[in-house]
């Protein structure tokens, strides 16, 4: 229960418990330089410009995908496929590779496919009414199904040279073409949602659909075309993911769904949709990233990692619903 | 005199600043029916969630049998003995009948559910009021009054001492209705007490003993049906003299504006054909059920009529949704002010820029200056009791959230300016200022319908009144015309 | 009174007249599937997916979903793996015991966030999901647990043939029987019902939600931890990915065999036709000759068209709300 439909624009006298969650971009702000200070003590090789370029690549593929998810959560909906989803876009780019196709073919193939995915979630849930989270949930057995029948437990790895770029390559110096890329989408998500009349109405449909739609609002064709953008965005984080990895198996992505949904609730975005800000989902891509990389610095898996983020999605959800009853109490 | 059964006084209860209940006195007898009787927004409603436990009251004292008591759950009526039968009815669709009979209380044996026995006093109980309803039907399978009766078994079954009932016959045909009174004299007999709110007069005096009057959430009035006659007990609803309330100006009747031809909509309503003029208000009146929103709504192009026309200034109308409606200068103020009308958690301003963000913005961004620009205007126009555009819709008096809402489709620029009960839970001050702003509209040569449960407010705000029962027009009345009499008649069931 | 519950649930019938379909054609076609071996196999396949179902369905009919299902497994039975490891000689009750207590206890946290804070259960399960993944790791430092450190009396419990079928199919069975004889006798069990199906009229008669749904959480817990021992010991070994993403698998079979996702409608019949199906579907790929990686396609489009039919007769039966508005819960 905190802001309103914005971040910035709210310069009505504040309440004592919408200011602390104003705050949250700030805390997450402290967490992030408290967590990079922890990893520099840990690691005499933190701070080199190498070692964070290295660090940058373990989270910018899932922060990516978690910048469509923040609006699509916002807007009252859930997708929990979009594992599947790259998992299915990459089968589609290693077939295709296999098949000879040039590299910008496969890039095209790699969002068109998860595009597509994205459009059948949003036709599931905009057109047959299936609740977002049940329709998924069938999706993303459906979306690796569809993979693990095309390549059963085999490996594609028929790509070109060229192909290394989008997940090897580098812009500039240590400055990755991952992190340039997740870095322009983050500003192009964050001027969309915060600034335009597109944002805007998706604030007003997760805030309120039947308010929404009464105000004019094409409710269910905003939501399908999240959907869209969605997939199509887990579409070109697999192009990122396969170009690093080099190869394409069928168990590609598996969980990140749920890494990637825990980037957008701790970043600040209300599961119940109408709230949330781009700069919170980027402040948490950025710990949950630093903290794994200090994990890894610990020498513990990737699996232990669940514990802190599942942890984290709980505390964050249950502290922003204690705060939001107290609100409400006061009120009523 | 007897004791009463049951007693409430000095019962008080406030949502967020608005109060909702400011005196509330009431005294139900064993054996006896008492009608409860009062407008909208009278605080029966607030009055029946106290009772079963749903609310708790802020102040005041329930006694049950002489004896103070405390009902803090809807458990605790339960086991006090309390049942109501709400208006909309409260029914489990995927559990049987026989278990929406008994759900707080299923017969048991050895500790575990007797179905044999649920289903053999289920059984009894529906024979006389029901024999068509076989217990171990779904719920789901039933129709509207059926589960009604769900309800009232609900009552019998639990040797309930004290039995609500909220508005029972708003859903009813006539023979149901007898059926019900039938029940209702039974359960007099049987020494039960019963409140029974309703706004058909004719029930009141056809079934209740004693009367009790709310307004404005006060108890008013109360004493024996006998010693009392109808237009005393309007005069104590209503309270007042119309002229005195309702600032209706003198505005020149224009042009057609809304032409609505012969439009029907599944088994929603059918043929319904009015014309709205340019400066006219045009009053719907109805009971609960009878189709006027979603006439409303169907012009507002939310759901498609199956058939009928609809022209603005001549020119036919295709709308197939709201956003069209609103781009030909239709706007619809939903009933639900919290739930339909706007967003709680957003400020004003976001709020009153909503259906219009494309006028106030450029190649697809918002332009801030002109939103704080809009928004300013309406706060000062409506006199938005605010402390600026920014702060947030759920901070505001029920009366200010619906100027905001007002204010979100006068931003539209509209002709026609459909109003779902737009005095509906906002305290008098703020009536009297939404019905100078709906003369100041019509003034400038909108059109306005006004959709309305309440009499007064109908017979003082519009020039005419259609009035609609089971989804048709059934009568049309001049302002010269209209008596509360001929507008009660031609909306209850003959 | 048979014929007329078949009447009153067309998907049950339906699914009972396609599984009978697809299991003729399959023996028919392909009778190595009848082989008593293979037959042995599938039922013990399908009852571990069957009680899990079960325990998923308590958790449904209340509104909520328990994603975290198959991690409770995976960590209970990691638990008793080690303490049989550690004991062999304390005898089977003790794994039995600590499976049940641990299981529910796993549930209880789920359960009282979701009541007690009042968090979606998707996200709570969703979080506790990967806590409990990460637990099996942290307890045994990734280690496997296999069938050489079990002991005997932990390994044959669930292979002890009894009337042609081994144990683990039979206790599938019980607690199917229990489950129902729950859900139709006990007063909890009715109210799991109410609760699910109009909370806002399940509060006017004086039914908590919020507890039930812990109390549901609480035995789909207990059977997910039970069920985290019978998978160790059918398998023979323990690790961090036991039963990984079978939380799915459960979900659908509660799906496919009608329970509603959103709350208060469904039957253990149900259920254990859908685990049958699916069961079914699962142990008939190898013999028809079917590549197993079919299997996850066929389950996911099995699951999506269920859903999608399943929402569909929701949809029509409900009626029509003016604006589908979406109920916030106060």
């Amino acid at each position: 229960m905190s802001k309103a439909l914005s971040s910035s624009y709210t310069p009505g006298p504040p309440i004592a418990w919408k200011k602390i969650l104003l705050k949250w971009e700030t805390l997450l702000g402290l967490a992030v330089i408290a967590d990079f200070g922890l990893n520099t003590y840990l690691s005499p090789y933190f701070l080199n410009p190498w070692t964070l370029s290295d660090a940058s690549f373990n989270f910018t593929e899932q922060a990516i995908v978690a910048l469509p998810m923040a609006l699509l959560i916002i807007a009252g909906e859930i997708d929990i496929s979009v594992g599947s989803t790259i998992a299915l876009c990459s089968v589609a780019m290693g077939l295709a590779a296999k098949a000879g196709f040039a590299t910008p073919w496969l890039v095209g193939l790699g969002i068109f496919t998860g595009f597509l995915a994205g459009c059948f979630n949003g036709f599931l849930v905009t057109r047959l009414r299936v609740p977002s989270i049940v329709a998924t949930i069938g999706t993303l057995t459906l979306f690796r199904g569809i993979a693990y029948a095309l390549v059963g437990n085999g490996v594609l790895k028929s790509y070109q040279p060229d192909f290394a770029y989008f997940g090897q390559g580098y812009v500039i110096g240590p400055v990755s073409f991952e992190v340039t890329l997740f870095a322009l989408l983050a500003l192009a998500f964050a001027v969309a949602l915060h600034k335009s009349v597109i944002g805007r109405r998706i604030f007003a449909i997760g805030a309120n659909p039947v308010a929404s739609r009464l105000s004019g609002i094409p409710v269910e064709r905003y939501k399908f075309w999240i959907f869209a953008l969605l997939g199509a965005t887990a579409g070109l984080a697999s192009i990122l993911l396969t170009s690093r990895l080099g190869s394409t198996r069928p168990s590609i992505a598996t969980g990140w769904e749920l890494s990637i949904i825990t980037m957008v609730i701790l970043g600040g975005v209300s599961i119940n949709g109408g709230q949330g800000s781009i700069l919170g989902v980027v402040l948490a891509a950025l710990f949950i990233g630093l903290v794994t990389f200090g994990l890894s610095l610990l020498n513990f898996p990737g699996i232990v990692l669940g514990i802190v983020t599942g942890t984290l999605l709980i505390g964050v959800v249950a502290i922003s619903s204690a705060l939001g009853q107290s609100g409400r109490r006061r009120r009523s | 005199m007897t004791e009463p059964a049951f007693s409430l006084s000095g019962i008080t209860k406030s949502f967020g600043g608005v109060r909702a209940l400011v005196r509330g006195e009431l005294e139900l007898f064993a054996g006896e029916v008492t009608a409860l009787v009062g407008e909208n927004g009278a605080g029966k409603s607030t009055l029946v969630k106290i009772m079963t436990g749903v609310y708790q009251a802020d102040s005041g004292e329930i006694r049950l049998n002489g004896q103070p008591v405390h009902i803090g759950s809807a458990a605790a009526a339960n086991r006090l003995g309390i049942s109501a039968i709400h208006q909309e009815p409260v029914v489990f669709d995927d559990l049987s009948v026989a278990e929406n009979i008994f759900i707080a209380a299923r017969p048991r044996r050895h500790g575990v559910v007797d179905w044999a026995q649920m289903y053999r006093r289920a059984a009894g109980i529906l024979a006389e009021l029901d024999p068509g309803i076989d217990p171990r039907m779904l719920a789901r399978d039933l129709g509207v009054a059926q589960k009604h009766l769900i309800q009232i078994a609900r009552a019998l079954s639990n040797e309930a001492r004290i039995v609500i009932m909220d508005e029972p016959t708003a859903a009813l045909s006539h023979r149901e209705v007898e059926e019900l009174f039938q029940i209702v004299q039974r359960l007099k007999r049987e020494g039960r007490a019963i409140l029974f709110i309703t706004h058909k007069f004719e029930e009141i005096f056809a079934l209740a003993d004693r009367y009790a009057v709310f307004r404005d959430g006060a108890a008013v009035g109360s004493g024996l049906v006998c010693e009392t006659d109808r237009s005393s007990l309007i005069s104590m609803m209503v309270g007042r003299t119309v002229d005195q309330v309702f600032p209706k100006q003198d505005v020149p009747i224009g042009a057609p504006l809304l032409q609505v031809e012969a439009l029907s909509r599944g088994e929603e309503f059918a043929d319904v054909s009015f014309t709205l003029n340019g400066g006219e208000i045009l009053g719907v009146y109805g009971l609960i059920g009878a189709g006027r929103s979603e006439v409303m709504q169907a012009i507002f192009g939310l759901h498609r009529p199956d058939s009928g026309r609809i022209a603005l200034r001549g020119e036919m109308l295709n709308i197939r949704s709201p956003g069209e409606a609103i781009a030909k200068g239709i706007a619809y103020l939903p009933e639900d002010r919290q739930s339909q009308g706007g967003i709680l958690r957003a400020s004003i301003g976001e709020n009153i820029v909503l259906p219009c963000l494309s006028g106030i913005s450029h190649r697809g961004f918002v332009n801030r200056r002109d939103e704080q620009a809009l928004a300013r205007r309406f706060i000062g126009e409506l006199q938005i009791k605010t402390s600026s555009a920014g702060q947030l819709l759920e901070e505001l008096s029920g009366g200010n959230q619906q100027k905001v809402i007002i204010a979100k489709w006068l931003a539209t620029n509209p002709q026609v300016m459909i109003m779902d009960e737009p005095t509906k839970g906002i305290d008098i001050g703020a009536k009297t200022a939404v019905y100078r702003l709906m003369g100041e509209l019509v003034s400038k040569g909108l059109g306005i319908i006004m959709v309305s449960s309440e009499l007064p407010e109908i017979m003082g705000m519009a020039d005419r009144i259609l009035v609609m029962r089971r989804g048709r027009l059934r009568a049309c009345f001049s302002r010269a015309e209209a008596t509360p009499e001929r507008i009660v008649a031609a909306a209850a069931d003959a | 009174m048979l014929k007329s519950f078949f009447l009153r649930a067309p998907a049950v019938t339906g699914l009972s007249l396609l599984i009978i379909a697809l299991l003729l054609s399959v023996s028919i076609a392909f009778p190595p599937f009848l082989d008593p071996v293979n037959l042995k196999s599938a039922f013990d396949d399908t009852a571990l997916l069957m009680m899990m179902a079960v325990g998923e369905m308590f958790v449904l009919l209340t509104r909520s979903v328990d994603l975290s299902v198959a991690a409770n497994a995976a960590l209970t039975g990691m638990v008793v793996a080690l303490f049989n490891a550690k004991h062999p000689g304390a005898g089977i009750l003790p794994v039995l015991l600590i499976s049940l207590v641990m299981g529910s206890a796993l549930g209880a946290v789920n359960g009282l966030l979701v009541w007690k804070l009042r968090i979606p259960s998707i996200v709570v399960t969703l979080g506790t999901l990967s806590v409990f993944r990460g637990l099996v790791y942290i307890i045994s430092g990734g280690a496997w647990v296999n069938s050489g450190q079990m002991s005997h009396a932990f390994l044959n419990l669930v292979r002890l043939p009894l009337l042609g079928i081994n144990l683990l199919s039979w206790a599938g069975v019980l607690i199917a029987i229990l489950a129902f004889l729950f859900l139709r006798y006990s007063l909890t069990g009715r109210n799991l019902y109410a609760a699910g199906n109009n909370p806002e009229a399940a509060a006017y008669a004086g039914i908590d939600v919020g507890r039930l749904q812990c109390v549901a959480f609480m035995l789909s817990g207990a059977i997910a931890g039970l069920s985290g021992y019978f998978w160790v010991a059918r398998f023979g070994v323990a690790y961090t990915d036991v039963a990984s993403g079978f939380e799915l698998q459960v979900i659908a079979a509660c799906v496919i065999g009608g329970v509603s996702i959103s709350g208060g409608a469904g039957g253990v019949v149900g259920v254990i036709l859908g685990a049958l199906f699916l069961g079914i579907i699962k142990n008939a790929l190898p013999v028809v000759g079917i590549s197993p990686f079919f299997q996850l396609l066929i389950s996911g489009l099995v699951i999506t068209v269920a859903v999608a039919l399943n929402s569909g007769t929701q949809r029509k039966t409900h009626g029509r709300h003016i604006l589908e508005s979406k109920k916030v819960t106060p």
